[in-house]
């Protein structure tokens, strides 16, 4: 079945990323179709599986203890906007437009 | 000459002695680099820097000080890897000019062991793909597009075509790196490998490609696909070489959790001459639709030559192999959709001007900065995700992993040492071609023999084994158990010995400033 339009707006939010136009809702279709290959596997009393190395490795934690750090102005050499030592942001809290508000291609379909 | 010859056996002793200095050698990488130009396999070439890391290798040599067989040599990176200073782009618009703070650890080894860096190489977009076809800096070209063996088997052209309009693929993700080595323009390179991308270019390229063990060697600094199957690859032009730069970079990283803790002892491979206390295994699912009857023919060959050899060779089965890449399809999206959160243009790489929100910067900046095939997996991902579907799609799909892994292990539990695959459905196929279809069949059709080593963690590696009728490499694949990088290396080693895999000629390129190579014919396989 399709993919709702309500549902590819939701993920369009989630993802913050765009389909752009129609094929990019058919690709995700057809990952979908693709996908749906796994329920011919039968799979009762099968743990899922995390990690390859869960038998060998535990995940540990090391000391709280400061080894590295004090690179600030290299950190943020990369950033566009920055201001003394922050990263600057546009306003937060505004949410996205909704669907039926947008000049999106979602809106025609 | 120097060139040409395995580093432990002919270039660090010709380092050594003086034959041949550091700076020679990287002088004649980087000319190489500049008359290779139009394979497009570097993104950056770091000149400066390279001589520099060159002179300071002199010096040690001069003063008796070597640091180890890697001291002098010329390497390259993939470009997903950090390397301080110099630009990491992963051939992305959303990471162009970004300048990495600090090296990933296996660039921190190479460097302190006196690698000389020329510069990082050509890629799929964020390493998503299996052509090397799908960066924004254009596709990289198979070196051996140019070689004497594959004009001289090519259908002759009509003079109003352009000489080079048949050239060949290098396969993906890491092209850039297998097409470096492969032009000898570096003597290893670092590629990466989530589902093939360092054994599928290694094989189009006719170079040895290494997918070491899920946790033998560290993830930190390489911007990362699929935290749970990405692996650091090795590429060079003989298993001997491979073997010398895992011992370079293998071992625990307290920067990367998810190295195992064990010692890790580098080795020297041995001469195998005895391989009939050896079992190799045939899986049968390995012969995939698609699969081109010579490399079908090739394999059976291989089997033979084991066999003849006096080794154990078994057909075996891995029953849940054609779930592999549905099973990678959703892993691999759902953990795409969580590493590429990171990049929303606030603290580096590509920043949108929309100033309205931060949601709608975010947005903007996603839109511009990364292409179709990215986009399209990190919403196919999302879509696995979301609460509905979490159960059916991605919770399944790492049980079938665990089924996937699992056939592995019983497999290996029967007594069998090391499994011999194929490692392509066919030779490299010419870039006109290869881009009629989409990147997602692409990447399904081509992975299929190459991902499910990543799915269960286990090292494997791409042989050249012989020339196509189309005078293309054709290589073949062997999956070891897990950790056993020594044991699957030598008897790559041994079947690399047997074969003889040709040396490539490439030919002058009229349109371009290229020298010839003159190479001794060495028998081939086929």
């Amino acid at each position: 079945q399709k993919v709702s339009v309500e549902v590819l707006g939701h993920l369009e939010h989630l993802a913050l990323v765009d389909f752009r136009d129609s094929e990019g809702v058919e690709r995700l279709q057809k990952a979908i179709q693709f996908a749906d290959q796994l329920h011919e596997v039968n799979t009762d009393g099968v743990e899922p599986m995390d990690s390859v190395l869960e038998d060998r490795w535990c995940l540990y934690l090391r000391e709280d203890d400061v080894t590295e750090g004090n690179c600030t102005k290299e950190l943020l050499e990369n950033a566009r906007e920055k201001v003394e030592e922050y990263f600057v942001a546009p306003p937060g809290n505004i949410p996205l437009p909704k669907l039926e508000e947008q000049d999106t291609f979602l809106q025609g379909s | 000459a120097a060139l040409k010859g395995g580093l432990r056996s002919q270039v660090s002793a010709a380092l050594k002695e003086g034959r041949v200095t550091p700076t020679e050698l990287c002088q004649r990488c980087l000319a190489l680099i500049k008359s290779t130009k139009f394979l497009n396999a570097y993104i950056t070439v770091a000149e400066e820097t390279a001589l520099k890391q060159a002179r300071e290798s002199e010096e040690r040599y001069k003063r008796g000080q070597s640091l180890g067989i890697l001291d002098g040599i010329p390497v390259a990176v993939k470009d997903n890897f950090n390397t301080a200073g110099i630009e990491t782009t992963c051939a992305s618009n959303m990471l162009k000019g970004y300048i990495s703070p600090y090296n990933a650890t296996v660039v921190q080894k190479l460097l302190d062991q006196g690698a000389v860096l020329l510069g990082k190489t050509n890629l799929d977009e964020f390493a998503m793909g299996s052509g090397s076809t799908d960066g924004v800096f254009g596709p990289v070209r198979n070196p051996w597009s140019y070689s004497k063996q594959y004009k001289e088997k090519s259908v002759p052209k009509s003079h109003s075509e352009d000489e080079d309009s048949n050239w060949v693929i290098t396969g993906g993700s890491s092209g850039g790196s297998a097409a470096a080595v492969s032009s000898f323009t570096c003597f290893a390179a670092l590629g990466s490998d989530t589902g093939g991308s360092t054994r599928n270019p290694a094989a189009h390229c006719g170079v040895v490609g290494l997918k070491p063990t899920y946790g033998l060697i560290s993830r930190h600094g390489l911007i990362p696909l699929v935290n749970s199957m990405d692996v650091p690859g090795i590429l060079t032009r003989c298993v001997d070489d491979a073997a010398v730069l895992l011992g370079s970079l293998a071992g625990h990283d307290p920067k990367d959790s998810t190295t195992i803790q064990d010692d890790f002892k580098p080795f020297e491979l041995p001469n195998l001459t005895d391989v009939s206390k050896l079992s190799i295994g045939i899986p049968k699912e390995y012969h995939a639709p698609g699969l081109s009857s010579e490399i079908l023919a090739l394999w059976s060959k291989a089997a033979d030559l084991f066999k003849n050899a006096g080794a154990k060779v078994v057909e075996v089965s891995l029953p849940h192999t054609r779930y592999s890449i549905v099973c990678y399809h959703v892993l691999c999206t759902a953990e795409v959709a969580s590493n590429m959160a990171r990049f929303d243009g606030l603290e580096y790489g590509h920043r949108s001007d929309k100033k309205e929100s931060t949601e709608s910067m975010y947005a903007a900046t996603r839109r511009e900065g990364f292409n179709d095939v990215v986009r399209g997996r990190i919403l196919s991902g999302n879509y696995f995700l979301l609460k509905q579907n979490y159960e059916k799609y991605f919770v399944k799909a790492l049980k079938v992993r665990r089924l996937i892994a699992n056939d592995f292990v019983k497999v290996f539990r029967s007594g069998v040492d090391i499994l011999l695959t194929p490692t392509t459905l066919s030779d490299a196929a010419p870039y006109m071609e290869f881009i009629q279809e989409d990147n997602r069949t692409r990447s399904a059709q081509d992975d299929i023999l190459t991902q499910a080593a990543n799915m269960a963690g286990l090292p494997a590696i791409n042989v050249p084994t012989a020339l196509s009728a189309r005078g293309l490499p054709l290589g073949l694949q062997f999956i070891g158990r897990s950790f056993q990088e020594k044991q699957l290396l030598t008897v790559a080693k041994w079947f690399e010995k047997q074969v003889q895999f040709p040396v490539i000629q490439l030919e002058e390129v009229k349109r371009h400033d290229s020298s010839v190579f003159q190479h001794q014919k060495s028998a081939s396989f086929s």
